[in-house]
């Protein structure tokens, strides 16, 4: 058949108001004030930064709204070289998962301050914010974290989030 | 085949969740049902959801919501992307494969994030009718307009229809319309899809809902009054609304047969969002009005969560069968355009 048809476009667009949740809209409003907050499972007691709907392990609502510290452990993390649209950082770069010190949860945020070849897990690392007049209801108030001047964390420590 | 019975139900409604999300309105919903069981999520042999990622906009939503059950340790798990009353379904089959005794089946759905009547226009075939985004509104005034022009029915019978569900509504808290209205004052509002009404349209309603199913003595365990399922099936017509009939439901009428559904009921809930589908069921399940209470909860036209609103027929009548009001029931749950596919499922007080 000379004259198939093998392709159509159907564009398709639906708008959408997006409910983050209770739990999570605590959690953003408090970034804006540049607070890293979280939520303890009263079943299990481990911290989720960002706090969910429930706790994922138990099925119960979170409890208590605990406030953790800017400075964490990188736990795992990915050199990436790879070039990709709307890319905004210079390759290669970190992408790390941190747990936030009295966070039983990891956050995925830039590692800089180091090179690639230097990243390394158990390394110990600081929130760098962005400037106060910049904060919105955003995780991206962390600019990024770089390392700070402590002996790496021992595995043990943080093997669970491995 | 097993014996297997509604031992414990939920659900709950809203006009529109603004601040929680679908783990937050399912966690409360969960526990409500499992309470009078005495048993936790990591009791239950199987767990099934039902659910559209579409309502909410994001993919893999149904695997978020997860989170309400606690799925930890691994816990086995299945999600049909439909009503949650075709969970359901598939629940009572792997019941019956006879090696475990409890299934807890939920759905939830959030309707108001999205313009839900475009959201449904992507359930369309993807190549001819879908591109042209028919909303579901347009399309049950089509369904509508057949069923007047057929003369198996008036717009009186459209009106009847609707009084009706307000005034069972009346009695139901889960309902977001209720009233006393005269038909003859419904038929005086304003045509909104011709030959539709406001009124004759579903409300845009968020929620979710969960049932329990256990098999044979476990049942009789676990509540005082076990609603057994008798027969359940489900059937499909063609997709396409411009290839069938849309005056009938002969989906609807196979699945009824199939499932052992007679037509002498106490209660029948009928899960037919816009007021022509409910006469189009009626007449599909050979029903009689005078024999038979059609939805004492006010159905679909009283609060519509999308892909929960089936679910909740075959709750309705488990629920109200348990509390003594009939011995014999059966729920309907659709999905899909224009009553597409119809599932029917026959309940009995006692076996």
């Amino acid at each position: 058949m000379t004259d198939a048809i093998t392709e159509i476009i159907t564009p398709i667009r639906l708008e959408y108001r997006y409910t983050p949740g209770t739990a999570s809209s605590r959690f953003l409003r408090k970034m804006k004030e540049g607070k890293l907050v979280g939520r303890r499972c009263p079943s299990c007691a481990k911290v989720y930064v960002p706090p969910r709907g429930g706790c994922p392990m138990c099925g119960v609502e979170f409890g208590e709204e605990v406030e953790v510290k800017s400075t964490g452990t990188v736990v795992t993390f990915a050199i990436v070289n790879v070039n990709f649209a709307n890319r905004v950082v210079d390759l290669p770069y970190v992408s790390a998962e941190v747990a936030f010190d009295g966070s039983d949860t990891t956050t995925m945020v830039l590692l800089k301050g180091v090179g690639a070849d230097e990243a390394r897990m158990g390394m110990r690392v600081t929130a760098h914010w962005l400037p106060e007049s910049e904060w919105d209801y955003t995780l991206a108030n962390i600019d990024y974290v770089e390392p700070i001047d402590e002996p790496d964390a021992d595995y043990d420590t943080y093997k669970e989030l491995v | 085949m097993r014996e297997v019975a509604v031992v414990s139900f939920a659900q709950h409604m809203a006009r529109r969740e603004d601040t929680r999300n679908e783990v937050e309105i399912l966690l409360p919903v969960i526990r409500e049902a499992l309470e009078p069981t005495g048993l936790s999520s990591q009791d239950m042999g199987f767990t099934v959801s039902g659910s559209s990622d579409y309502l909410a906009g994001q993919a893999f939503a149904f695997v978020s919501a997860l989170d309400a059950v606690g799925p930890w340790p691994p816990i086995s798990e299945s999600h049909v992307e439909m009503d949650g009353a075709f969970a359901l379904y598939e629940a009572w089959v792997r019941l019956q494969h006879g090696d475990i005794d409890t299934a807890l089946v939920y759905a939830f759905g959030k309707s108001s994030p999205g313009d839900v009547g475009r959201v449904l226009s992507l359930q369309l075939e993807p190549y001819v009718l879908g591109p042209l985004w028919p909303d579901a509104v347009s399309l049950a005034a089509l369904q509508a307009r057949a069923l007047l022009e057929s003369g198996k029915a008036t717009d009186k019978d459209l009106a009847r229809v609707v009084a009706r569900s307000r005034r069972q509504a009346l009695t139901n808290p889960h309902a977001q319309l209720s009233g006393s209205v005269e038909e003859a004052a419904l038929l005086d509002e304003p045509l909104y899809a011709d030959p539709l009404r406001v009124h004759d349209c579903p409300p845009i309603t968020d929620g979710a809902a969960v049932l329990v199913l256990a098999a044979g003595d476990r049942a009789r365990d676990l509540c005082e009054r076990p609603v057994w399922i008798t027969g359940i099936d489900h059937r499909i017509d063609i997709q396409s609304p411009g290839s069938r009939d849309l005056t009938v439901s002969p989906s609807t009428t196979l699945a009824g047969q199939q499932a052992g559904a007679t037509a002498d009921v106490d209660i029948a809930e009928l899960h037919a969002p816009f007021s022509p589908q409910e006469l189009i069921l009626i007449d599909a399940l050979g029903l009689d009005e005078t024999r038979t209470t059609i939805n004492p909860s006010g159905g679909a036209l009283a609060s519509n969560p999308v892909m929960v609103a089936g679910l909740v027929r075959i709750g309705e009548a488990a629920t109200r069968l348990a509390k003594g009001e009939g011995q014999t029931a059966i729920a309907h749950a659709t999905s899909g355009p224009l009553l597409q596919q119809n599932l029917v499922c026959a309940l009995a007080a006692q076996r």
